[in-house]
């Protein structure tokens, strides 16, 4: 059988899903940065295939900005979490609810 | 055929490794798992004729961002199970379900715009004067993509900045 785009598209859509189960199921802070890192993946890995199948380039330099993107979510939100543990001694985002009205 | 067999060796190495990220109790296993995740996605993008990308993914993921992540889950030195307090009004499988509910439509989205026949031909790629993936990546990024690509650089150094603020102890 051949893979087509929509392979692709399908395999993204799992990832995509595996992650948002993990930001909505776990409660560690650490886990749910991940589980947004493999989100941005599932994205990536669409656009790469339908750079592929479009034969257009584009989708590749969108997923270098991705790429960007990322890096900086995980540098700034790792920071938060660390400034947070200093003050709270605690990852479990149920605890951290002093912004909550 | 080679094509086949390897896509779905890798697509259940990825959603299997991905599954184990959120399901394993201890946290650096699941970085471990995480950092197979994205070697599986490269290899991915090199199925898929993205050569640079694949490179990217190895040294910015796997290289740069987990060993980020690796060196927080050992600074984050835990005393109890992160998972132990719960908040009462949290409702998992309501979330589960919901997640379920998302998947379902983004595959009925997939399924359904694939099975129809594209009505319009796709617009070809601009010519580009250089052969190579790597050649034609940095061609876009230099000429039609030149703006966005500083931005992404001041908004690397802003989160670099941003970074060491949050994580000093007192400035």
């Amino acid at each position: 059988m051949e893979i087509t785009p929509a392979h692709y598209a399908l395999l993204s859509a799992a990832l995509f899903i595996i992650g948002v189960v993990g930001v909505l199921v776990r409660r560690n802070i650490i886990i749910i940065f991940m589980s947004i890192e493999l989100i941005l993946n599932a994205v990536n890995i669409n656009l790469v295939a339908n750079a592929r199948h479009l034969e257009n380039l584009v989708g590749q330099v969108f997923v270098v900005f991705v790429i960007a993107v990322a890096a900086a979510e995980a540098a700034v939100g790792l920071g938060i979490l660390l400034a947070f543990f200093r003050n709270k001694e605690t990852v479990n985002i149920d605890e951290m609810n002093v912004m909550r009205w | 055929m080679v094509e086949t067999i390897v896509f779905y060796t890798l697509s259940a190495l990825i959603l299997g490794l991905g599954v184990a990220v959120i399901t394993t109790p201890n946290t650096v296993h699941s970085v471990l798992f995480l950092v197979m995740n994205f070697l599986c996605v490269a290899v991915i993008y090199v199925v898929l004729e993205a050569e640079f990308l694949a490179v990217i993914q190895v040294l910015v993921y796997a290289g740069g961002i987990v060993v980020l992540y690796l060196f927080v889950v050992m600074l984050v030195n835990l005393k109890r199970d992160p998972e132990a307090h719960q908040d009462p009004r949290r409702l998992s499988l309501v979330g589960l379900a919901l997640a379920g509910a998302v998947l379902l439509e983004l595959a009925g989205i997939v399924v359904y715009s694939y099975s129809r026949e594209p009505s319009a031909p796709v617009a070809a790629a601009a010519a580009s004067p250089v052969q190579g993936n790597v050649e034609q990546i940095g061609w876009l990024l230099y000429t039609d993509y030149l703006i966005p690509f500083e931005v992404a650089s001041v908004l690397l150094l802003v989160a670099m900045v941003g970074a060491i603020v949050l994580a000093k102890r007192e400035l």
